[in-house]
């Protein structure tokens, strides 16, 4: 029973992290901008996607291609803000939503037509294949990666928001934007910069899921409800926020699917209704 | 006294029957003539229509978003199944106890859903309408599970059976989208359904005139749950089964769709949105879903940046630009 409470709790503690990285990035940008970007995940897939055609069809080194997923989908996330996204800042929530639903479908007809409907993977170098022996049990070496790419993401953001120039600026814009485009910070390129940041890091975490539940064209929608349930719970533009979430709703899935495998996806949706009725704002949302 | 009369000739005149709207009626009986051959893809479009007519009271009227309106479109068409199953296949008693079933859900979950606004409001009906999916796949005893709910018996609809050809299908359908939208009509054009629009305009400020405002959501939201309820029940009724697919995200994201592209906030964006939808999805139904859903993205893309008030407010903006 220990044990495989432990082993419960290591998973559901990695799955919690790769939520974080697919919906930190989704956070910031809902939470600075007010921008409902529910084609999130679409971004993830574009990195998902740079890793399973750079490794098979160029031999790429798995982690050789993490950045290459980073900045393919933040260049697409700067082409798209550049084009479209900006001209709907001050738009209601409604018509971003569908702008963005209607770029998620294009976004999975578009994978489906090139690379087919078929669950892509991708090979794994073989020090994050197998186990772990650690305190007498064994952890998967690829969850044991996944939790220190999440940490590392999570403290380093934290860091460049908190001491760096760039992030007081981006914390400025974000509380006051008048405010501080009267300072003169350059709150466009500081919005800009946030959200390719922000699109990267969907990419990361699309690339780094293709191990732990593969990769499809419907990927952009699949998951598109577990990273708007960890930012909504979280609270918006809260890393920390984001971070509590994503280890919850991930410990509790995989505890749902453990325990109560015949309620499936129940669990998730009823942690996330509750949790919203009681906070509408999120766990560490200020407004 | 010369003021509540003034009050009284701007709803009638609001309320006033146009000769287009005659007209628009009048062709619905078209299709039983015309293409008898699609009158089961009438029946369809004539549901769809009532179902994005219901989300038009909450979305266009009262400004109440929902991402998970399927919820009680597929309650009410499970109600009205297990209904016709299990007791009697009367069409009239199931349709009535799909609306009513579905009425009770809203009404109990409208006390939640109104107190919220913007990204909670989103996605709080998107979880309950996920919620609502999950516990019919889970309880397949009732349900039927992925397989669909099977043995629908429907007997003969005031002594006409319902054919192959969707004859019965398709005047039953069209029949009760039209009592509905009379209703609908009606409540729109009342003081109650200025109120609403009152509260989409600015919630803050209604209450200050005497508006009580989140009572007048939750009856909306009850009235337009019982609706979708409705329209539900009629597609059990006219296919005689009830899949998953119902209470899918899929279903509450088309819905949204149909009524962007006609125009929300006016009485016939939902039923233009659904013509035009279903009419095209059925001559592309050689296309693969997925290349399918590629167009209504790209739709929804130009219609956000072009057509920010549907087909019917970009056609009613260029009949108003030359004068």
């Amino acid at each position: 029973m220990f044990a495989s409470l432990a082993g419960v709790l290591f998973d559901g503690f990695a799955f919690g992290m790769l939520l974080f990285l697919l919906s930190v990035g989704l956070s910031v940008t809902l939470g600075m901008m007010n921008f409902v970007n529910l084609a999130h995940c679409s971004f993830a897939m574009i990195g998902g996607y740079a890793t399973v055609s750079l490794a098979n069809r160029y031999g790429w080194p798995f982690l050789a291609t993490l950045p290459a997923a980073f900045v393919a989908a933040g260049g697409v996330a700067i082409a798209l803000e550049r084009t479209l996204f900006r001209r709907l800042y001050r738009a209601s929530d409604l018509d971003q939503c569908l702008l963005t639903i209607g770029m998620v479908f294009i976004s999975i007809a578009a994978y489906a037509f090139f690379y087919g409907t078929v669950v892509q993977s991708t090979p794994m170098p073989s020090y994050l294949k197998g186990s772990v022996q650690l305190f007498g049990m064994s952890f998967a070496a690829y969850r044991l990666f996944l939790i220190a790419m999440g940490l590392v993401v999570a403290a380093t953001l934290v860091f460049a928001l908190e001491t760096t120039r760039f992030g007081a600026q981006v914390r400025a814009a974000v509380d006051n934007q008048r405010m501080a485009r009267g300072l003169g910070i350059d709150v466009d390129r500081a919005f800009m910069i946030t959200f390719a940041l922000g699109g990267g890091l969907a990419g990361l975490g699309g690339a780094l899921a293709i191990e732990i539940v593969g990769l499809d064209h419907a990927f952009a929608l699949n998951y598109l409800v577990y990273v708007l349930i960890v930012v909504a719970v979280g609270g918006l533009g809260s890393i920390g926020g984001s971070f509590a979430a994503a280890v919850v709703l991930g410990v509790s899935d995989m505890a749902g699917k453990y325990y109560f495998p015949w309620l499936g996806a129940f669990v998730i949706y009823l942690v996330m209704v509750a949790l919203l009725m009681w906070r509408p704002v999120g766990l560490f949302g200020k407004r | 006294m010369e003021k509540g009369r003034a009050e009284v000739s701007y709803f009638r005149a609001q309320a006033r029957w146009r000769p287009l709207e005659l007209a628009f009626w009048a062709a619905t009986l078209l299709p039983f003539v015309v293409t008898p051959s699609y009158l089961s893809l009438a029946s369809q479009i004539a549901i769809t229509a009532l179902f994005a007519l219901s989300l038009d009271l909450l979305l266009g009227y009262a400004g109440i978003v929902s991402l998970g309106h399927a919820a009680y479109f597929g309650f009410g068409a499970y109600s009205a199944g297990l209904l016709s199953k299990h007791y009697l296949g009367e069409p009239l008693t199931g349709l009535v106890v799909g609306a009513a079933a579905a009425g009770i859900l809203g009404y109990v979950t409208s006390h939640v859903i109104v107190r919220f606004r913007h990204l909670a409001l989103i996605m709080l009906t998107l979880g309950l309408g996920l919620l609502l999916a999950e516990a019919a796949n889970s309880a397949s005893a009732l349900t039927g599970g992925a397989d669909g709910l099977q043995g629908v018996k429907m007997s003969p609809l005031l002594g006409f059976k319902f054919d192959l050809y969707g004859r019965t299908a398709y005047a039953y359908s069209l029949a009760v989208l039209f009592c509905v939208f009379l209703v609908a009509r009606r409540i729109i054009h009342s003081p109650f359904g200025l109120a609403l629009r009152g509260i989409r305009e600015n919630a803050t400020r209604m209450p200050a005139i005497g508006a009580p405002v989140l009572a007048h959501l939750r009856k909306v939201y009850t009235i337009a749950a019982a609706m979708a309820g409705a329209a539900g029940a009629l597609l059990t009724q006219t296919t005689s089964t009830v899949s998953l697919e119902v209470l899918s995200f899929g279903r509450s994201a088309d819905v949204l769709v149909i009524l962007i592209l006609g125009g929300a906030g006016r009485l016939y964006g939902g039923i233009v949105g659904a013509i035009i939808y279903m009419v095209a999805r059925d001559q592309f139904s050689g296309l693969n879903p997925q290349y399918w859903y590629f167009w209504i993205g790209l739709l929804l893309v130009a219609v956000v940046m072009f057509l920010p008030n549907g087909i019917l407010g970009g056609l009613s903006a260029l009949r108003k630009k030359p004068q």
